[in-house]
């Protein structure tokens, strides 16, 4: 090609033009879901908060398969703050009993609440993001605005009030509507955003122009679009509620102390600190591992729901 | 010259991917002389921006170069420092990226964008040179008042008037190459034409020798010497461009200059009328601050006629309405004022029953082909959708139905269970088609339907578009920006400018006669409409 007006032709045998535009499918179908999930199986992060959620789920539904012990009754005082002993891995409490077996049947407390909360939050948050954000104009204006006052106040604060509230009917549930009817502007947020987004894009217009109506529009196609990042936002602000129960019992605004759950254990270890870390240890370990492995499958969903997070990788 | 100012030897240049390695650019050798103009044509994926961004070391992500030599004004690029680049970049080497829109950063001012670029390359300016020079750029770049200008922000500028700017940047430091990838491709015809008659003046004055990459091999070869065509990542053929667009010798080639030639297509005229749109006009409210709104008239006084069975194309550049009119039609927007009749029936006066079975006569096809589809649907239920909302057919008839559909769009019935992220533009677009097609629609609207495809794959879809209307007796209602598609497809052309029809004819009229200046314009700027 050293010549100027050199007219060069690649040898047409090594540079076949192929078929314009053929069809060539792989194996298997994809979409957003089913690619993340491959993607999610692919990631060890996604195993080990799996395996400890499922034992946490595990022992939250059978209790009994992990102690034989009784968390409350048999508390012996001669054990008071005592070192682990045989049958008694953990040692025990300032009324003497078994800190293993108390954990154990606090866990279900601690699920509950968080799924609870989640399941409040999710509900009241798809409601109030998809209408302010499908239907805009004054549905969005008074609903965003509704949202923001909720908001702005801290959901840990509003929590307190309300518990001081109703002092006399603390139980799961009333815990549970405290901590969630303050924490669900955030998802609302998160799908609102989706949601102005996607419901601009042309398969919408497309719909509409087929007639489908406003309404299945939204259920049919906008929704299974955007919610890809409340699942992620959900699953992280589970633990956000566990831990949101764990802080209001801790103040003594939650649960009464006879609920066994991890914000009571620590609540009550307080006094013992110095002579028995113990006690106040092994529930405070339960509660961090526990809302550890909801953070971690937040952040694994959520990067394995983001495309360009799974290019980057 | 005895040596060439650029020569490029078996490049080869890799992207690392799950299995492994991809080769994106294999085997590429070309020269470039001094004051040259070459132009790389090729399809999206054929490796003619990755070419260019290997020159001067700018592949994005983890692609590298893996063989082969680039050799400029006598140094060796490949496996040089990243200082040695540097000093080449900018001031040797200009670049003129391809989205005006992304490519100045919105938070700093127009002129500080330049000065940085100058200051960048003569590093012994003092401020005040610095600004001088930087307004002598924009001048010669083109831009009416420079001075003033220079305070003024990316989103203060037009598309056109953004690109001029890049195109200032990239040769403020009079460098000896000017690489320019797709410099027009998101601008309007006019405009396209005009800033790259600039650039031909500014680059010829200094005997600057330019890349210009591109897909459009009219635009090549009005504007290049020299054209290299690639496809897959290696060269097919290269040479003088009048040369190789008279005679093409290899496949692709002659492929592509084929698709660029009117395909023999049956003329409809048609005689009764299938829709009428009369006086129509379109007032937007744009909101100002505070309270206050203006007025912005999308679409001013339009009536149009499309007869039963033809296709009718409405042409306009961005902005012009053409799209309004569009969803006015298809009864996703409220005219302001006017009527639109379709079958004699009012739209207007429809109440949703009325306009919900009015639906099942019109259909639309949108330009994008990753937007039309929702990602989560899988192909037959996107194609079903109209079928099921329309209650036809039971569950059985509607799959025979799907099938037929997506048979009449030669798809094979395999994509079915597959979702929209493994087809193609081309393909995604004819499964957009079926689905228009699925109620056997009379009247099909394709808004831009085929302007984000590919040469070849246009061509294809437009000889779909065709067969299909003499299977169906189909009328068309055709907007686009792209006059020589019209010339492929339509029988009768409007063409729209600000809101207004400014001409409307049969397309024979049109092109041999055009009777407004702004028609002439247009057709006058269809690159490489003289050499074809």
């Amino acid at each position: 090609m050293t010549n100027k007006d050199f007219h060069f032709v690649a040898d047409i045998d090594k540079t076949q033009v192929a078929e314009i535009d053929a069809v060539r499918i792989s194996d298997k179908p994809t979409n957003l879901y089913l690619d993340a999930w491959r993607d999610l199986r692919k990631r060890p992060m996604f195993y080990i908060a799996g395996l400890l959620i499922l034992l946490v789920t595990t022992v939250a539904f059978f209790p009994d398969l992990f102690t034989q012990t009784p968390p409350n009754d048999n508390c012996l005082l001669a054990n008071s703050n005592g070192a682990p002993t045989a049958g008694h891995p953990l040692g025990f409490t300032r009324q003497g009993c078994d800190i293993y077996s108390r954990i154990v049947h606090g866990t279900s407390t601690s699920l509950s609440v968080g799924l609870i909360v989640i399941v409040l939050t999710t509900l009241l948050g798809i409601i109030f993001g998809s209408l302010a954000g499908f239907y805009g104009k004054w549905v969005d204006a008074i609903l965003s605005r509704a949202g923001d006052i909720f908001f702005s106040i801290p959901y840990i604060l509003a929590a307190v009030v309300i518990m001081s509230v109703f002092s006399d009917f603390r139980n799961v549930w009333v815990i549970s509507a405290a901590i969630g009817i303050f924490a669900w502007p955030s998802t609302a947020r998160v799908l609102r955003g989706e949601i102005l987004r996607v419901k601009q894009s042309d398969y919408v217009m497309a719909s509409t122009a087929i007639g489908v109506s406003r309404f299945k529009i939204l259920l049919r196609h906008v929704m299974p679009n955007s919610i890809a990042p409340v699942i992620a936002v959900t699953t992280i602000s589970l633990a956000a509620a566990i831990v949101a129960e764990a802080t209001l019992s801790f103040l003594g605004v939650g649960l009464p102390t006879s609920t066994m759950s991890w914000g009571n254990d620590i609540s009550q270890a307080q006094a013992d600190l110095r002579t028995a870390p113990q006690v106040l240890i092994w529930p405070s370990l339960a509660l961090s591992i526990t809302s550890l492995a909801f953070i971690m499958m937040g952040e694994a969903i959520r990067d394995a729901l983001d495309p360009k997070a799974r290019a980057q990788r | 010259m005895s040596t060439p100012l650029l020569s490029i030897r078996d490049l080869a240049v890799e992207f690392p991917n799950s299995q492994g390695t991809v080769r994106a650019v294999d085997n590429v050798n070309l020269d470039l002389w001094e004051g040259e103009t070459l132009a790389i044509v090729g399809e999206s994926g054929s490796g003619k921006s990755t070419t260019a961004h290997a020159i001067i070391n700018l592949l994005p992500g983890a692609g590298k170069i893996a063989g082969g030599s680039i050799v400029f004004d006598g140094k060796e690029l490949v496996g040089a420092s990243e200082s040695e680049l540097e000093a080449v970049r900018g001031s040797q080497i200009g670049f003129v990226p391809q989205d005006p829109m992304s490519n100045l950063n919105p938070v700093w001012s127009i002129g500080f964008q330049v000065e940085e670029a100058i200051a960048a390359n003569n590093p012994g300016l003092d401020k005040k040179a610095v600004r001088a020079e930087a307004i002598a750029v924009l001048q010669k770049a083109g831009l009416a008042d420079a001075d003033k200008r220079m305070k003024q922000y990316p989103h203060q500028f037009s598309g056109g008037m953004r690109q001029r700017v890049l195109i200032g940047i990239g040769l403020s430091a009079n460098p000896k190459l000017l690489i320019a990838d797709e410099p027009t491709s998101a601008l309007d015809v006019t405009v396209q034409r005009t800033i790259l008659d600039h650039l031909a003046t500014l680059t010829k004055a200094s005997k600057t020798s330019v890349i210009l990459i591109t897909h459009d091999l009219g635009l090549a070869a009005e504007r290049a010497e020299k054209i290299v065509v690639m496809y897959r990542g290696k060269v097919v053929e290269a040479g003088p461009s009048l040369e190789v667009l008279k005679n093409p010798k290899h496949p692709y080639t002659q492929k592509l200059v084929a698709a660029r030639k009117a395909a023999p297509r049956k003329e409809h005229m048609g005689t009764d009328v299938a829709v009428s749109i009369s006086n129509i006009s379109k007032v937007y409210q744009i909101k100002g601050s505070g309270f206050k709104s203006t007025p912005f008239t999308a679409v001013d006084n339009v009536s149009l006629e499309i007869k039963r069975g033809t296709t009718l194309a409405l042409v306009g550049e961005s902005g012009s309405g053409k799209s309004t009119v569009a969803k006015m039609l298809l009864g996703l927007e409220k005219p302001t004022s006017g009527e639109i009749k379709v079958d004699g029936k009012n739209i207007a006066g429809m109440n949703s029953r009325e306009l919900f079975d009015l639906r099942r006569h019109m259909q639309p096809v949108f330009q994008d082909p990753y937007g039309s589809l929702d990602p989560l649907q899988n192909i037959a239920n996107t194609i079903a959708e109209p079928l099921v909302t329309h209650k036809v057919g039971t569950r059985k008839e509607r799959e025979a139905r799907v099938r037929e559909l997506l048979d009449q769009v030669s798809l094979p019935w395999a994509i079915s269970s597959r979702y929209p992220s493994e087809l193609s533009g081309g393909q995604r677009q004819r499964v957009a088609i079926a689905r228009a097609l699925a109620l056997n629609p009379e009247l099909v609207v394709l808004d831009e339907a085929v302007s984000a495809l590919d040469v070849l794959v246009q061509a294809q879809v437009l000889e779909l578009l065709a067969r299909l209307q003499d299977e169906l007796k189909l009328t068309y209602l055709f907007i686009t920006h792209d006059l020589s598609v019209v010339k492929i497809i339509a029988d009768r052309v409007a063409v729209m400018n600000k809101g207004q029809i400014v001409e409307f004819g049969s397309t024979k009229d049109i092109f041999s006669k055009p009777q407004q200046e702004y028609t002439r314009n247009l057709l006058d700027a269809i690159p490489g409409a003289k050499l074809l």
